[in-house]
């Protein structure tokens, strides 16, 4: 592999690991294992865990795919690898 | 105008624009019919994405088991939502890149192995076969209700307008109806939540309406929701876990991983023209789905207490039996809904005691299908929803026997037993193929095996510990050898299949379910349905494990991982 692609990919990887954390965080963490937790925070009619659990970290999941497709496009561009 | 004349009326409307739509886009090229020729608008690509992948399951059944779970039908929710997450980030783009027709095809290309193309098409014919049986039955279903029509009949029509579209049309035509399927489902779904959501709460979003006061009082709809359940018997049901947060965990990561190794929703982002459309796709397809998804939660809460207040209006004041109302009747009718006055009062005892419950059979299904009557909507509220159903089992069916007879034109006969065919003949070989699987899907739609209420747990697992892995492996390590590749399919293929047996039984045959299905004997107490994230690690470890002590893959497949893994620039495998 050459070593601009290389970086390419490794850069693709960091943004991947990043993002995968916010979805590991705000489904499996806010929706199952904290749930509890932020049960004890109310917003509107919702507990907070309740809400991340059947609301929120859907929200979260599309907004996550756009920011990695916008950033990804950044990067395919800075790479010159765009088709 | 009448309930059953309106409900024929504005299904037929949109069976003639299914049909109008066939006509219309026929396919002329394998290119064509396996991948739409390739030029999918990725928005629209979205849609048809979107209307793929939410079944009669989504539509009909799931609000209904978020209803009667609480928090514990979460699981559905974040588990068939999270799942486009994996697939954005981790297989769309660079199977899109890889640009062939299946998903097969990659993982034989990938692992320079026919062996593993075949572990392939078991793997996926399988899990499709499987999923394929309860789209089925949710036609037939959705017709005998609805229109009154018996269930075989109704089915024989369902059969008619996919065969008619898939098998001249391909990819192209279904695509393009799932588009339109699309709209008639979601439609059919928000507008009734829209109004009860209204009633209730007074927003019209049900998503806020779910976290909104009632009407008239300052008590949340949630709160009143967890009192009533309580004073009945029944969990909380903001906090209730389905068994418990292990089994959570578990059941979540099965449904995500699951969802991305699903060859019918995969095989969508072949059909649009760049690496990058794959990407943004992926995101229009979730804005689609959750639009449905954030919305069921509100439907589900909504029912749960429209029914439980119809019931029992306010604390002690049951209703009377001959004072139900006609939807109660009606579905009694069905045999979804059934009443046994065990103590002779007359009244309607409905409580999470088992002893004195009166209600003894609340089905699942009935919460959206009885929802707009049990909110007294007006009767054009009620023909949509029928007309929804249809749309979600037809569209999602028709994905499945597209993914289905591509592995059997493709993949079996152009790329194992008859290499030599032209296109002109695979073209021909792929709608016979089409054709067979619709018949096929028909049989077991008439003949529902034994083993049918198993089916979800069999198809996500298989996806989740088969595919997937094998697909994530092959763009993320050059490393992983075809030995690996197949031991590491086999391996969470058997021990998936294994526990699903030991404890429904063998083909889900009660008898012989060896270990019986008690939660003591679940391994770290982990449904059987759950367990494809468990087959998933093992199909990893052990094709890692064995990568180590086989030969390396060859050069030109190294070279091969490395080109998917940039957008720009040919890929250097031959093409077959």
């Amino acid at each position: 592999m050459s070593t601009s692609n290389n970086a390419y990919w490794k850069a693709n990887l960091r943004l991947m690991f990043k993002l995968l954390l916010v979805w590991f965080v705000v489904s499996f963490g806010f929706g199952i294992l904290l749930f509890d937790l932020l049960n004890t925070i109310q917003i509107g009619g919702y507990k907070l865990g309740f809400w991340f659990a059947q609301q929120g970290s859907i929200y979260v999941f599309v907004a996550l795919i756009f920011i990695y497709s916008r950033k990804m496009a950044k990067l395919d561009r800075q790479f010159g690898v765009e088709e | 105008m009448e309930l059953q004349t309106l409900t024929y009326l504005v299904v037929g409307a949109t069976f003639g624009l299914y049909i109008g739509i066939a006509i219309w886009a026929r396919a002329g090229s394998t290119k064509e019919f396996y991948v739409a020729g390739g030029g999918i608008h990725p928005v629209a690509n979205g849609m048809a994405t979107a209307a793929d992948w939410m079944s009669a399951a989504s539509f009909i059944s799931m609000a209904g088991m978020i209803a009667f779970m609480g928090y514990g039908g979460s699981v559905f929710l974040m588990g068939w939502t999270g799942g486009f997450v994996l697939l954005a980030l981790l297989l769309a783009p660079y199977l899109r890149k890889f640009g062939k027709f299946t998903v097969p095809e990659f993982i034989g290309d990938r692992f320079y192995s026919r062996t593993a193309r075949i572990v392939a098409v078991i793997c996926l014919i399988v899990a499709s076969v499987t999923y394929v049986i309860g789209q089925m039955k949710g036609i037939g279903v959705a017709f005998s209700r609805f229109l009154e029509v018996s269930y075989d009949a109704g089915l024989f029509i369902g059969m008619a307008i996919v065969f008619f579209y898939a098998v001249l049309g391909g990819m192209k035509g279904i695509t393009y109806t799932q588009i339109a399927q699309y709209c008639v489902l979601i439609l059919a779904y928000t507008i009734p939540a829209i109004f009860i959501s209204l009633n209730l709460t007074g927003n019209p979003f049900p998503q806020l309406g779910l976290g909104s006061t009632l009407v008239g009082t300052d008590t949340f709809l949630l709160d009143r929701l967890d009192q009533v359940v309580m004073e009945l018997g029944w969990a909380e049901y903001t906090t209730s876990a389905r068994l418990n947060m292990t089994n959570m965990f578990a059941y979540t990561l099965s449904l995500m991983i699951g969802t991305a190794g699903l060859p019918h929703v995969i095989i969508r982002f072949f059909t649009v023209p760049k690496v990058a459309d794959a990407r943004t796709s992926a995101g229009w397809a979730l804005v689609f789905i959750a639009i449905l998804y954030t919305t069921a939660p509100a439907v589900a809460g909504m029912a749960r207490l429209n029914l439980m207040s119809t019931i029992e209006p306010s604390p002690g004041q049951h209703l009377a039996y001959d004072d139900r109302p006609a939807w109660f009747k009606n579905w009694e009718k069905t045999g979804l809904l059934q009443f046994e006055d065990k103590n002779g009062d007359g009244l309607i005892q409905y409580t999470a005691d088992l002893t004195t419950n009166e209600m003894v059979k609340v089905d699942n299904d009935i919460m959206v299908l009885a929802n707009p009557e049990i909110a007294k909507l007006p009767n054009w509220v009620i023909a949509l929803v029928a007309a929804g159903g249809l749309a979600a089992a037809l569209s999602t069916a028709a994905g499945l026997l597209l993914a289905i007879s591509s592995a059997i034109s493709h993949d079996l006969l152009k790329g194992v037993f008859m290499p030599g065919i032209t296109e002109k003949q695979e073209l021909m070989a792929s709608r016979i193929a089409m054709a067979a699987a619709i018949a096929m899907a028909g049989y077991l739609g008439f003949n529902p095996p034994d083993f049918a209420a198993g089916t979800v747990a069999l198809a996500f697992g298989l996806a989740a510990s088969s595919i997937f892995p094998a697909l994530m492996m092959g763009i993320f390590s050059h490393r992983v050898t075809k030995e690996g590749a197949i031991a590491g399919m086999i391996a969470g293929l058997c021990v998936t299949l294994l526990y699903v047996f030991q404890h429904k039984g063998i083909m889900f045959i009660a008898d012989t379910s060896f270990l019986g299905d008690m939660a003591p004997n679940w391994f770290l107490g982990i449904e059987p349905n759950a367990f494809g994230a468990v087959g998933a690690i093992i199909n990893f470890a052990v094709a890692a494990g064995v990568s180590k002590v086989t030969a390396e893959p060859p050069e030109d497949i190294r070279r091969m991982v490395e080109n998917i893994r940039v957008p720009s620039g040919a890929i250097a495998t031959q093409d077959h």
